[in-house]
């Protein structure tokens, strides 16, 4: 049990690096661009802004945080 | 050569070569320590473990449907992408300290003499140590590779860039007998950053279902705004004030 544990905290710490923030922001700029291209719409532009909020904001607070 | 397989291949050399002088500080450290033939014997069984984790991986992520496996690509390079792109950005910027292979070496030295005699027949430390530095460096690398790959259906192209980096900085190791100290890990870094994540919103986006103005064009204007943006933050964490002089020093400080 022990070892499956050690294992999931692994792979928890291998995707979500040094800020998990990063990993859920992702996912749901992926999940947003998905659900709002199904009605036609130009969507290219989400994922960009929402990459660049993501790293402004998990940098300054990196910078805080010191 | 394609512009996005010439992209693919510098992407999974300089990642590769990044990951392998960390490993060649630590495999160096226990193997010059201890034991270099436990060193050796951990380095195999770690190849073979992410030989293993790579023949189970490609083939599921190549069997996706290509929207599902431009998302999960995409997605991944961009988690992937935006830490060495953070990292790199703090390096830079003087928040977090520069890895230093020379000081690296010496830590990992010193903790092989303290860990206690050694085994002539079999040294555990040294094949533990050997065994999770390369594991553990060279999954990102499979994650790299098997992604990049995939979605271009290159893996071959992307397995041959990594084996070239790795078969380099080997040749570097064995040359100078000591860490690769002198290559420019933050720039190799923050260059690394900046295509994972580039490709990885390019990718993403498509796989979401975005059309992106130009088509494919358009990463030639994603690597450089991200690259402009990358450095923007560096000279806005280094100071109140951003002028071009700190853009300046921000491009001076990533090279470093």
């Amino acid at each position: 049990m022990k070892r499956v544990e050690a294992l999931l905290r692994f792979i928890w710490d291998f995707v979500t690096g040094d800020d998990w923030r990063i990993a859920a922001g992702v996912v749901l700029a992926l999940g947003a661009t998905s659900l709002a291209s199904n009605g036609g719409n130009a969507v290219w532009w989400i994922l960009p802004l929402a990459v660049a909020m993501l790293l402004a904001l998990s940098v300054w607070a990196a910078r805080r945080s010191r | 050569m394609s512009g996005p397989g010439f992209g693919l291949a510098i992407s999974v050399f300089l990642a590769c070569a990044v990951e392998a002088v960390e490993a060649l500080t630590i495999v160096l450290a226990v193997g010059t320590t201890r034991s270099w033939r436990s060193a050796f014997i951990g380095v195999g069984a770690a190849t073979a473990v992410l030989a293993v984790v790579t023949l189970a991986l490609g083939p599921a992520l190549t069997a996706l449907p290509l929207s599902a496996l431009r998302v999960v690509v995409g997605g991944l390079l961009l988690i992937f992408g935006l830490q060495w792109l953070r990292k790199a950005i703090l390096r830079a910027s003087g928040l977090k300290a520069l890895h230093d292979e020379e000081a690296a070496f010496e830590h990992e030295t010193a903790a092989a003499r303290a860990a206690g005699r050694v085994d002539r027949s079999f040294d555990a430390y040294s094949f533990a140590i050997s065994f999770k530095g390369v594991l553990l460096e060279g999954l990102e690398v499979v994650f790299i590779v098997l992604t990049f790959g995939a979605n271009q259906h290159r893996i071959p192209l992307a397995a041959v860039a990594a084996a070239v980096a790795l078969l380099v900085v080997v040749a570097a190791g064995i040359a100078v007998r000591a860490p690769l100290a002198r290559v420019p890990e933050n720039a190799l870094k923050f260059g690394v950053g900046v295509m994972l994540t580039s490709f990885g919103i390019f990718w993403g986006a498509e796989g979401a279902g975005a059309h992106w103005p130009g088509g494919d064009a358009a990463l030639l204007a994603i690597i450089p705004a991200t690259l402009a943006f990358a450095l923007m933050l560096v000279a806005a964490l280094r100071g109140p004030r951003t002028s071009a002089r700190d853009e300046d020093r921000a491009t001076e400080a990533v090279r470093a």
